[in-house]
This record gives C-alpha cells, structure tokens and sequence, in this order.
C-alpha cells in the first residue's frame, strides 16, 4: 500500500501564508491583502481556501459533531453539560427521546451521568445546544472514558473508520469517539487497559508514519495474530 | 482540591480497585517516577523541583534574622506557607491561602519539625535576641494529586541544599546541616484496597487518605489523616509498614 | 564609601561582559504543564520564569463576562523566593499593575470576538528573578498562548531598553537595572511593529528615546524567532499530510 506523503508545513500564529488564488478559511486573517496564520498548526489547502488545520486548543462544537459530555448542573427543563469546550452546552428536555415533564429532569438524568450527544446547533454569539433524540445517543452506562486532544480524533478514528475497528476488533471493546476529544471504552477490566494504551500511543505518535501498521503489531504481541478478523 | 469526578469513573476506580487494580496499571504500592531537581532556584538558599508523575512542585528556602519565640529563646524558627496557584488547575482560585493550603503547609511543616530534621539550635545567633528565620516556601506548579509528598520531598531535597547566608549579617555562610531524613509517604483507601501516591483521579474517589512521615530509623514523626472515610485498627498498621519499606527508598533518591 | 564600579569601561563593555546592545542568553521551551491548556518555560538570563493559559474558558464572575467577546486576564506573580529579600506571598501594587499591562498587551492581537463571554487567563510565575521579569513574562506568555490555541494576530514579544553610564543599553541586568539611569520595557508585534506595552521611569531626551525605542524593537525581533523555534520543536516530527476524516457517529452506532 502506497500511502500518499505531503511535506506539512507547521505555522505559528502571524506566519505569512503563501497561498496566491486561495481564500482565507478556518484559522486564518487577512490583512492587507495578504493571508496569515491565526493559530499554531498545520497549513492545509483545500477547495480553494487556506485553512489552518490546529494542533492543539480547545474543542470548538461544531453542528453534527458527536460529543460526550458530563452533566454539571440541572435546571427544570434542562440538563448542562460540561463537553470540553469554551462553553458548557445545555441539553433541553424536548431534545431527549423521553418525554419529561417540567421540574421532572433528575429523574431522566443526573449530575455526574455521563452522555452520547450530538450538536444541534451553534448560534453566531457560540450557544451551543445538544440533541440527544437520534439513534443510539444515550447516558453512557460502565465502562471507562479516556480524554486526548481533539486535534488527534481523526487519527484515532483512522481513514474510514480503519484505525477503531482494528482496536476493538482485537480488545472486543464497545468504544465512541467523541469530536471533543472523549473516548469511552467498555470491555473487561484488561481489554480497557489495552485499549487506552493504544489510544495514548496514537496520541503520542499522531504525526509518525505508519501509525496503523505499528499500532497492529502492538495489538498482535498483546493478543496474538489470531484475533484479526 | 479536585472537583466533580464522573458517576462512570468513579465505578471504573472502584471496580479495579475490587481487584487490586489500578488505572494507570501501577501496583498498589507503586509510585509514579520521581524526579528531584536540586539548586534550581539560585535567589533562593535552598531549593528543589519534585516531578511526581505529572505532579511538579517547587519548594524554596529563604533566610533572615529576627526575633526567636519567647518559649525557645535559643532556637530558629521555622515558617511554612503553601500557595495553590491557579496555574496548576483549573480549579485552585487566586487569593489568601484557604484550608486545603493550610492544611498542606501544617503536615510538611510538622514532618520536618518533629523530626528535628534541622538542629534549630544551630539556627540561634544571640539568644533571645536575634536567630534565624527559616521561610519555607510549597509553591504548586503542575496539579496531578499527591502533593502532601512531592511538596515534602521538595522541603526535604530544599532543605540538603541550603547555605545560611551568614555573610549578609558580617558573618561567613555555612551549610545547612540535615540530620534526619523523614519521608512522607501517602496512602489512599478506595473501597478495601490500599493505594500509595494517589493520582488525582484515585484523590477524587477516595474514602480516606493517610500521610506518614518516617525517619531514617523507622520513627513515624508525622500523621495526617483525611477525607472523610475511615480506617481500620490493621489498615493502619499495614499503611505504616508499607510506608516504611517505601520510605526507604524514595530516601535514597532525596538523599541522591 | 567604597567607589562603585562603573557600568560601563572605557571600550564600552557591560559588567557582564556584554555590549551595548547585546541580549543576556535566552531559552524557551513550550507545552511544559500537564494541566494548563497552554504554557511555557523561559529562561532569560537569571530569569527563570513559567507561563500557562487556561481558556477560553467560561468568565467568571458572570457579571464581567463581555457578551461579545473574550477578555484577557492576565495574573503576574513572583515566588516567595524569587528575589533576594524573601516577597510576601500574593500580589502587591507591583504585581497588580503589571498584570493589567501585560493584559493590555495580549488584548490587541488575541482574536477576542470569536469566544464572547468567555476569558483567556494567563499566570505567569517568576520562579527567579535578576531584573526585566516582565519583559520575560510577556515573551513566555505569547508562547503560551499559542500552544493554548488561541487564535492571534501575531505573537507579542517583549524587551527593555535601559540606560547605564550615559549610554543607551539592551535589556538591563540586575546592576544596571538599580544603578542605571533610565529603563524603558516595550512589547511590541513584531509583524507590524504595533507598540502594545510600553512603559519608562528615568531620565531620557527625545532623541534617546527614539533611539532606545528601535534598540527594543529590534531585539524583539530576534527573540521572536526563538518564541517561534520553540514552538515548532514542540511539533516537529516528520510526518504525512494530517487525516481530515468527517466521520461521524452515525458509522460507530451503526457498528455497535
């Protein structure tokens, strides 16, 4: 398998972004007609604009993005949850599949619950709002959550969906990985230690070639070739 | 110190520790890596950094004279003071130090002193007139749990380093002489396993907490207990030996 | 009284050996605190000093939050032994000005209408202090920043001018900080040369003034280029184009 390899170009916040014909995207400012960087990151051009992909910082919600987030306080017809981000987000209780009556939320759900969530919406002053009625989101029930740094999400997850698969195929782990950079794992007690060793090694070496080939070979000295499916 | 920790964290910790497990894998007694940088401040008369895992303190000692006490005359005196600066978490607030600091900067102070691990004495310059003051700073860098023992390893590893500056008061500066050795040692209880060098999670989590400061001959010259569980009669025994047999070793390292 | 040693001899070296418009030794590092969300380490001739950043983050108290944007907060802070003469813990008049300007400062380039009613704090800890503590503070704190992720326009650096012997000098030292004549700290941006601290007490003529202006502004210039170094080593690893998958939920409910 030949993989594609792009020389990265890491820019700190004021670096002149030599893009000629490219608009200015996420992470970047123009100024005088001429594009610069705004964060610490890697300089990626697509679809005609310049963006600024980050290497660290806090999560940004997004509309769409899958996050976990804790429960810190409650309200009569709303849960707020803590999701890693600038702004704690409120759950309301007409974006949850059951139905609540007023002042009835703690019986639903609790502080200290942990929860599955989508991002509804992100309004222009960043409210933030959570939904909670698609399929399959839920309070997360057992098991251990692992935080990374949500700039390392898509490496964890893998191109298509490649590099989780081959974690829980071999640790037969039940894993989600939230876009704010929260992974919960449920499994036996060593299958979760297995699988937060690969997740921090992914973490450390997110930038190194051939992740997924070492991360394999880990996985198969744990628990032997066999487990591939 | 911490704040709200998860229902499904605390069930994790619990569950492995069912099991004498773990979940950064250490053994129950097991320490994370210690690392002690001596002489890293040079404005102070002593000082040392202590790497805890990712907990990291910085400990300085500074000298003046005054005034000894009137009930010991012919003594030094010692002054301990922790700071929790914001810096080290999201949840340590600027202003006066609160009942955390406090209570932090009383159970390293009292390691030392019990112990005479310095000879006051020698601190003495007229008696009942004039001794050293020695300023024990905790100053809290990096949050990452147990900072009863990183910062009591800094005073210790402060303390093998530090030069009265004599010479400021026509005199002629002299090493500061440690006799004894005390190494605090804390353990945590989470359900029935008994842990030593929480991490701030295991902190968050525990029912009980017991600091023990042993010296270089097995005397146990400083208890803490804390939070608001308990502990059996042999829990405690068992929490002392174990801390002994540590204590042993992380000595070395401090002594380094 | 004993004849104090000029500042400068008469080929117009320093005491420390440096010329007029030479830089003490300086060395950063970023991303060193596990907690924080973003800091640095800086080392700038005796100067010892951290920086971390927590944020944006929710403001607290709510009634200072800015409905439209964020505010900088800056806390500026020195060790207990940090300086020869041993500082009460917490701050003092000092501290509290400086705070305010170093916020000033970073006020202008961080992008603050794109996290309204939130803050970026910024601590800076002087672990040892020889003089420009808060030239040193502001040039960690910048590096901090960025590690933090907080989108600027630029980094802010920032160095003093001073005056020693009747000469204009780079970046004081302790001695020529007490016995000096004048000492004018600046930060500036160094892309667009925007002036975003600037302070002065002493003596100066118009001219000298324009004069010591660009000596900081220059030196600025070549301390940028190792708050830059600092921040690619932290990143540097050879390596592919990063992976830009939307995957989202739908495909791990699906899996389960």
């Amino acid at each position: 398998m030949v993989e594609e390899i792009v020389k990265r170009e890491l820019v700190v916040p004021g670096d002149l972004l030599d893009a000629p014909d490219l608009k200015a995207g996420v992470g970047t400012f123009r100024e005088d007609g001429k594009i610069y960087a705004a964060l610490l990151g890697i300089k990626s051009e697509r679809a005609g604009y310049v963006n600024i992909v980050p290497l660290g910082g806090k999560y940004i919600p997004r509309p769409g993005d899958a996050v976990i987030g804790n429960i810190v306080d409650i309200g009569p017809s709303h849960w707020l949850l803590e999701i890693n981000s600038p702004y704690p987000a409120p759950l309301h209780t007409n974006e949850v599949p059951w139905r609540v009556e007023y002042g009835d939320t703690a019986h639903y759900l609790d502080v200290k619950d942990v929860c599955l969530t989508k991002v509804l919406s992100v309004d222009e002053t960043k409210r933030v709002q959570l939904t909670m009625k698609e399929h399959g989101l839920r309070k997360l029930n057992g098991g251990q959550i692992v935080e990374i740094s949500h700039s390392k999400v898509p490496r964890v997850i893998g191109k298509k969906g490649s590099m989780i698969s081959l974690i829980k195929g071999f640790t037969k782990c039940r894993m989600f990985v939230g876009q704010n950079g929260r992974i919960w794992i449920d499994g036996e007690v060593d299958d979760i230690f297995n699988a937060i060793r690969v997740i921090k090694k992914i973490e450390d070496e997110a930038q190194v070639m051939g992740l997924t080939e070492s991360v394999a070979s880990m996985l198969e000295e744990i628990y032997g070739p066999s487990r591939v499916e | 110190m911490g704040g709200v920790i998860p229902e499904l964290t605390r069930n994790h910790i619990h569950r492995l520790a069912s099991a004498g497990k773990r979940a950064d894998s250490r053994a129950p007694d097991e320490f994370r890596p210690l690392k002690i940088e001596k002489d890293f401040v040079k404005s102070a008369e002593g000082s040392a950094r202590v790497h805890l895992g990712k907990t990291d303190v910085l400990v300085g000692i500074k000298m003046n004279q005054g005034e000894p006490y009137p009930d010991t005359p012919n003594k030094g005196v010692l002054i301990t003071s922790a700071e929790l600066i914001p810096m080290a978490s999201p949840k340590f607030e600027s202003g006066p130090p609160r009942e955390n600091a406090i209570e932090l900067a009383r159970v390293v102070d009292r390691g030392i002193r019990e112990t005479e691990t310095v000879d006051m004495e020698k601190l003495c310059v007229e008696p009942g007139e004039k001794v050293w003051l020695m300023f024990l700073d905790l100053h809290i860098l990096d949050y990452d749990g147990n900072l009863f023992d990183a910062c009591s390893f800094g005073a210790l590893g402060a303390l093998t380093n530090t030069v009265v500056p004599a010479s400021r008061f026509n005199g002629e500066d002299f090493k500061l002489e440690v006799e004894h050795y005390p190494v605090s040692i804390t353990s945590v209880k989470i359900g029935s396993s008994i842990f030593q060098d929480p991490s701030l999670d295991e902190e968050m989590v525990a029912d009980a907490r017991l600091t023990v400061a042993i010296d270089e001959n097995g005397n146990i010259t400083a208890m803490q207990k804390g939070l608001s569980g308990s502990f059996t009669f042999d829990e405690v025994e068992r929490v002392i030996e174990l801390a002994r047999i540590r204590g042993n070793e992380i000595r070395e390292t401090i002594k380094g | 009284m004993e004849l104090e040693k000029p500042l400068l001899d008469e080929n117009k070296r320093r005491i420390d050996g440096r010329a007029v418009d030479e830089l003490r030794p300086i060395k950063i590092e970023a991303g060193v605190l596990n907690r924080a969300d973003g800091s640095a380490y800086l080392e700038w001739g005796e100067n010892k000093v951290l920086a971390a950043v927590y944020g944006p983050r929710e403001a607290h108290p709510r009634h200072r939050q800015d409905p439209t944007r964020a505010l900088v907060q800056c806390r500026y802070n020195m060790a207990a032994f940090s300086v020869s003469d041993r500082k009460r813990p917490g701050p003092d008049r000092r501290s509290v000005e400086i705070s305010k300007v170093i916020s000033e400062a970073f006020s202008f380039v961080v992008f603050r209408e794109q996290f309204p009613r939130t803050s970026v704090d910024i601590f800076i800890e002087v672990l040892q202090a020889e003089a420009g503590t808060r030239c040193a503070g502001l040039t960690a704190a910048s590096v901090a920043l960025a590690d933090a992720g907080i989108p600027m326009r630029d980094l802010v650096v920032s160095c003093a001018t001073g005056k020693a012997d009747g000469e204009l000098i780079l970046d004081p030292g302790k001695e020529e900080d007490n016995r000096g004549q004048a000492d004018m700290p600046l930060a500036v941006v160094p892309r667009t040369e925007d002036i975003v601290l600037l302070q002065m007490d002493g003596h100066l003529t118009q001219e000298e003034l324009k004069k010591a202006m660009r000596m900081s502004i220059d030196a600025c210039k070549e301390i940028y280029v190792i708050q830059k170094d600092a921040l690619r080593k932290r990143y540097a690893v050879t390596t592919e184009e990063p992976v830009e998958v939307q995957e989202t939920i739908d495909t791990q409910i699906k899996e389960e």
